[in-house]
């Protein structure tokens, strides 16, 4: 409970002080490059693999009932509802999540924040609030990119190596996936996610004793809460969104 | 690492975000089908709809000529009352036919317009009364045991 209203007052702080950082736009940009770009290669090969295995398993169990041209379908809506924003989220919380606890937990252990307040340098504008910032924005990408890698991944199974027919994935695709409830809908719930998985990593580093054991505890508790959190606003989301 | 080339990079994250968020909504998702402007809508009335819900395509011959709109329950004439847009470049005779199909054994359901004989067109607003219900499977199967054990009494 203290930990929870530490995190809604951290969150406040960060929203007081995200005007400030907003001026220092190179802040945000530079987050941006350590938390999106350098995550696009795990997404994008992780994408590829779940396309793949969806369209494998999806051809298996759509043969028996003859309509494997449905696969597109599959494909689609799974990774566009559920596993592109959640799978995104998953490795978001492991790759960067992780990275920016323990950058932050280290800052705090070696005192680079109590300086910057001594220098009258608040750490939140500074540090935590441009990270903030860069989570929010990067997991949307990530996530769309995930889904639309995906989508290639599971096609590459599904047409030139099962030999379904070409228009008919596309078009049964097309058909059955709606831009405003499902695609916005899998953006939205990406949002969630990336301001849940942030603001944990931000708060767990933030909160970590300063010692190497309250660093490396902060980063293991970083993970495990983010998925949890993940999954279970999921469930939340899903039981809004698509009922 | 200078900040020209965290910039490119930055710019690369989002310009392949927006590429496939495009991409989903273009190729995966259905925001170019069903961006019919110029429509006009018409008001169809069935004893039973079947499964049929919104947004399901109104066709004729096949071809996809708009979209079901809204469907409310009439409380007056104890009828469902289908909302249908028609895309503006497609006219329709006043007398025209609107059936309610399945695509294939376990498809959706869709409207079939069939075009009557009728001089006049249907204007936006205008009602089709000479409508088929959907096929409820229950009736089909009752239907078929009565005729058989009729024929089996004989």
């Amino acid at each position: 409970m203290i930990r929870l209203g530490a995190g809604t007052r951290l969150f406040f702080l960060i929203l007081i002080y995200s005007a400030d950082s907003f001026k220092r736009i190179h802040l945000i940009i530079k987050e941006i490059y350590f938390i999106g770009v350098l995550s696009l290669v795990i997404i994008i090969v992780s994408a590829f693999f779940v396309g793949m295995v969806l369209g494998l398993q999806g051809y298996y169990t759509l043969e028996k009932y003859g309509s494997s041209e449905a696969i597109g379908v599959l494909v689609a809506l799974s990774l566009v509802r559920e596993l592109g924003p959640v799978v995104t989220a998953l490795l978001f919380a492991g790759r960067a999540g992780t990275a920016i606890t323990a950058e932050i937990g280290l800052m705090k252990a070696t005192e680079q924040l109590s300086a910057m307040e001594m220098m009258a340098v608040s750490p939140v504008a500074r540090i935590i609030a441009p990270r903030f910032w860069a989570g929010i924005i990067s997991m949307p990408l990530l996530a769309s990119i995930f889904s639309m890698v995906g989508v290639l991944g599971g096609y590459l199974i599904a047409v030139p190596i099962i030999g379904v027919d070409d228009g008919a994935f596309w078009s049964q695709m097309q058909a059955n996936v709606d831009f405003s409830n499902d695609i916005i809908d899998g953006v939205i719930k990406s949002v969630v996610f990336g301001f849940a998985c942030t603001m944990i990593a931000l708060f767990e580093g933030f909160d970590a004793p300063p010692t190497a054991e309250g660093v490396s505890h902060a980063t293991t508790r970083t993970v495990v809460i983010s998925s949890l959190a993940v999954l279970g606003l999921d469930f939340v989301l899903t039981s809004f969104m698509f009922v | 690492m200078n900040k020209i080339t965290l910039d490119v990079w930055v710019g690369i994250l989002v310009a392949i975000g927006i590429v496939a968020l495009f991409g989903l909504a273009t190729k995966v998702g259905n925001l170019t089908s069903n961006n019919i402007k110029n429509t006009y809508s018409i008001n169809a009335y069935f004893e039973n709809i079947g499964g049929l819900k919104p947004r399901a395509p109104v066709k004729s011959a096949g071809v996809v000529v708009g979209r079901v709109q809204s469907i409310i329950f009439d409380t007056e004439a104890y009828h469902a009352v289908v909302n249908i847009n028609i895309d503006g470049r497609y006219v329709f005779p006043k007398d025209t036919f609107a059936n309610i199909y399945t695509a294939g054994l376990l498809g959706e359901q869709y409207i079939a317009l069939e075009a009557g004989g009728d001089l006049e067109n249907l204007a936006p607003g205008d009602r089709i009364t000479q409508t088929q219900d959907a096929v409820v499977l229950e009736k089909l199967i009752s239907q078929f045991l009565y005729n058989s054990a009729s024929e089996g009494g004989k």
